[in-house]
């Protein structure tokens, strides 16, 4: 098997994996991906966040490639040197595309829904400066009615084109896409048009920043104030395990179930998502791990992933 | 002795847009030779011998393109045409597409079937819809006389032309946006790899070529790669076509050979006729708007003291501290008038403009930068400013999906480097700037010795 190494750690991969495949099963330094989805076919190579330095491109070609490249959509070849973390030309390329991510993003986390769970939040924590050098006026939208379930926010969007590829790939009909270009480039259902099917909501999922938010959730609680539970339930449509995000007794909302990466095992139907709130509809398995660094876990043990407690169970 | 043209020696006869002036001209041999003479393998061969370089501003060798294209399987394989010209400062192709339009046709002839390709399409932009027209007339022409359809002239060999118009997107002038379109979709450049030789049009291999490439394949054909090869200088052989424009006397479509001086081409009366009002040559542009700008001091000569060619390697001499590109030979002269402020704020305008929104740098970069630039030219600037905007290109530079991203950042990196003193004049005399020109400047300056 070919056999890559990112940031000085070597592992053996099938042939045809990615950059940053390769680094998800390192398990260390992964690259942030915005855009990238492993479980949407033809997402990723958008956002840029992913760039890394390949310093030796194979065995064979020992010299490196001329620019960065996005590690969610360049193959490894055997002997590939790759460098992420370890290149400051690397931190600084990813410092500016984040930068240039949040010139026209709103700076106003604390009225958002997604704050707490934002992969752009998380990034810009990491990467961003504490200030900004763009004095501009920012682009900004009107939000669009696209149902009764979503709402989507152009004003936060980041183009990652995923629910997009939702659509496409999960749906019969897709309803909305990219209208215009360049910066004035949006998700729109052009004419305004309501988007209505089983598995719509996913879009609300794979979103990683708040422009598509759960409207049976909106402005209910903070993320960090809820507790999640993975939970299950029969379900004809869909595979039906879940995470339930309790705030008490209240199911607040219900999302799949995510994975370190942000990325949802499976998808869910909208009647698990939508109409299926009351806690004795669903099975619950336990409490859901979620990572140390996330603000969700600020007032919550680190719990193992996906182990059910018998005495939580018990005292159910 | 006169000028050697390839592509234009016949181009002002009124009867050469006519299948019938065209043939009389000694139009379609190429097409006549190739099929009847030669191999597929052996026509690629002579554009390789040729030297021949793209036309659409990367300069790659188009043999060596050819033969990238994937015989492996067996789905058809396609050539596309590239006439979606949008460059500002760029006009070759249309004068070749209205004047004499069969010659495109008869390079894709030969180019077609040097790739086994049976269906063809020529992508062009959509502001040149009166052209399609005179292309579709041209194509029709062919069809009626055998050198286009099912088993052109005899052969075994059969053809299909298109021609299809974009919808105004300077984007689609990237091969992979441009077969996004092509599909009918959203003319957003693809990832590569695959590249389009391998994975392109509805998945199939396909080769993109630029107007003016296809048009020097008749020659090629005709002549021998050979012949061609001995035009022009070094690795930079043939023609050219040189859209000039700007400060100058004689504004117009150009054929050069590779290698004429730059002093030459601007000062003799064969080409551009000197300086517009005898005025100082201030800057020059010499391939397109995507191309780094020059100061006077390195427009005739090159940082090393050598004369300055028009020729892919000189042009490109020194880098880019010193030097600039070929380009797609948009030849734009400006004199010592000019704003080079407010010539770079049009520019990254027009990047603004078309930039797809597909990746983040350059969608959010190229808006973040005509902001800047409009604030300076319109006398609001700061003088971080100035290090703000170099620091915006160089983040987009080179982290895009697509070159779009580079041809943003470069324009503007090099008005800085070479211009830095007329944007400081800007930012300290904001009332006067708004009034005139800032003239020469330090471009006048003799070269200080640099080392890259």
């Amino acid at each position: 098997m070919p056999k890559v190494t990112i940031d000085n750690i070597t592992i053996d991969v099938a042939p045809g994996t990615t950059i940053l495949n390769a680094a998800r099963m390192i398990g260390e330094n992964v690259p942030p991906a915005m855009c990238y989805y492993s479980k949407l076919k033809g997402s990723g190579g958008k956002c840029r966040v992913c760039l890394v330095k390949v310093t030796k491109s194979s065995e064979q070609n020992p010299r490196g490639m001329p620019k960065l490249v996005a590690s969610c959509c360049t193959q490894i070849a055997d002997g590939m040197v790759v460098e992420n973390v370890t290149s400051p030309e690397v931190i600084e390329a990813r410092k500016g595309v984040v930068e240039l991510l949040l010139i026209n993003h709103p700076l106003d986390c604390p009225v958002c829904d997604q704050a707490g769970e934002c992969h752009l939040q998380d990034l810009s924590y990491e990467h961003g400066a504490a200030t900004t050098r763009y004095d501009f006026g920012r682009r900004t939208f009107d939000k669009i009615d696209i149902g009764p379930y979503i709402q989507l926010h152009m004003t936060r969007c980041i183009l990652c084109y995923r629910c997009v590829y939702v659509a496409d790939q999960l749906t019969n009909e897709r309803r909305h896409g990219i209208i215009n270009r360049g910066d004035a480039a949006e998700i729109s259902t052009y004419i305004q048009n309501v988007i209505d099917n089983d598995f719509s909501g996913n879009v609300i999922d794979v979103c990683p920043v708040g422009a598509l938010t759960d409207k049976t959730f909106r402005f209910k609680s903070r993320v960090w104030f809820t507790k999640p539970m993975n939970a299950h339930r029969n379900c004809d449509k869909c595979s039906g395990k879940v995470t339930l995000w309790f705030q008490g007794e209240e199911v607040l909302r219900v999302t799949g179930r995510k994975d370190n990466y942000g990325e949802v095992d499976e998808f869910i139907c909208n009647t698990c998502r939508f109409e299926t709130k009351q806690k004795s509809d669903w099975v619950i398995e336990g409490p859901r791990r979620i990572d140390t660094h996330s603000v969700i876990a600020q007032n919550h043990l680190p719990y193992e992933l996906d182990v059910v407690h018998p005495q939580i169970e018990a005292a159910q | 002795m006169s000028r050697l043209k390839i592509l234009t020696e016949h181009i002002n006869k009124p009867e050469i847009t006519g299948i019938e002036g065209y043939i009389k001209n000694g139009g379609y041999r190429s097409v006549e030779k190739a099929l009847k003479k030669m191999q597929p393998d052996e026509v690629t061969e002579e554009v390789k011998k040729s030297g021949l370089r793209g036309r659409g501003g990367a300069g790659f060798p188009t043999g060596m393109k050819w033969s990238f294209i994937f015989k492996g399987s067996d789905k058809p394989r396609y050539l596309l045409c590239n006439a979606d010209e949008s460059e500002p400062g760029t006009f070759k192709d249309r004068l070749l597409m209205e004047k004499i339009p069969h010659l495109l046709v008869e390079g894709m002839i030969v180019s077609s079937f040097a790739l086994g390709v049976r269906t063809a399409y020529i992508y062009i932009r959509g502001e040149y819809m009166y052209i399609m027209h005179i292309l579709q007339q041209a194509i029709d022409e062919a069809y009626a006389k055998g050198y286009l359809g099912e088993n052109v002239l005899g052969s075994s060999y059969s053809l299909d032309l298109h021609v299809h118009p974009g919808g105004g997107a300077y984007i689609c002038g990237e091969e992979t946006a441009l077969i996004e379109s092509l599909e009918g979709k959203r003319g957003n450049p693809r990832i590569k790899p695959p590249f389009p030789a391998v994975e392109g049009l509805w998945g199939c291999p396909t080769i993109v070529n630029n107007v003016e490439t296809i048009c020097k394949v008749p020659f090629i054909i005709n002549e021998g790669g050979e012949a061609y090869a001995k035009i022009g200088i070094g690795a930079s052989t043939g023609t050219k076509l040189i859209s000039a424009c700007g400060n100058i006397n004689k504004p117009g479509v150009y054929e050069i050979e590779l290698g004429v001086p730059v002093e030459e081409f601007i000062y003799s009366d064969e080409y551009c006729g000197g300086i517009k009002g005898g005025k100082q040559l201030k800057a020059l542009v010499p391939g397109g708007s995507s191309v780094p700008i020059l100061p006077q001091r390195l427009i005739t000569t090159t940082a090393k003291g050598e004369p300055r060619l028009m020729s892919y390697e000189s042009l490109a001499d020194g880098g880019f501290a010193t030097g600039s590109m070929l380009g797609s030979g948009g030849f734009i002269v400006f004199d010592e008038d000019q704003c080079v402020v407010r010539n770079t704020w049009n520019f990254s305008r027009f990047y603004h403009h078309e930039s797809c929104g597909q990746c983040s740098p350059c969608r959010e970069g190229t808006g973040w930068m005509e902001k800047i630039l409009h604030r300076l030219e319109h006398g609001h600037g700061r003088m971080e400013d100035i290090d703000l905007l170099w620091d915006v290109q160089r983040k987009i530079e080179g982290n895009t999906i697509c070159p779009f991203g580079d041809a943003a950042a470069w324009p503007v990196a090099a008005a800085i480097r070479h211009f830095r003193d007329e944007f400081e004049w800007h930012v300290l005399q904001p009332q006067e700037a708004t009034r005139r020109n800032y003239g020469m400047g330090r471009s006048a300056e003799p070269i200080e010795q640099v080392t890259v």
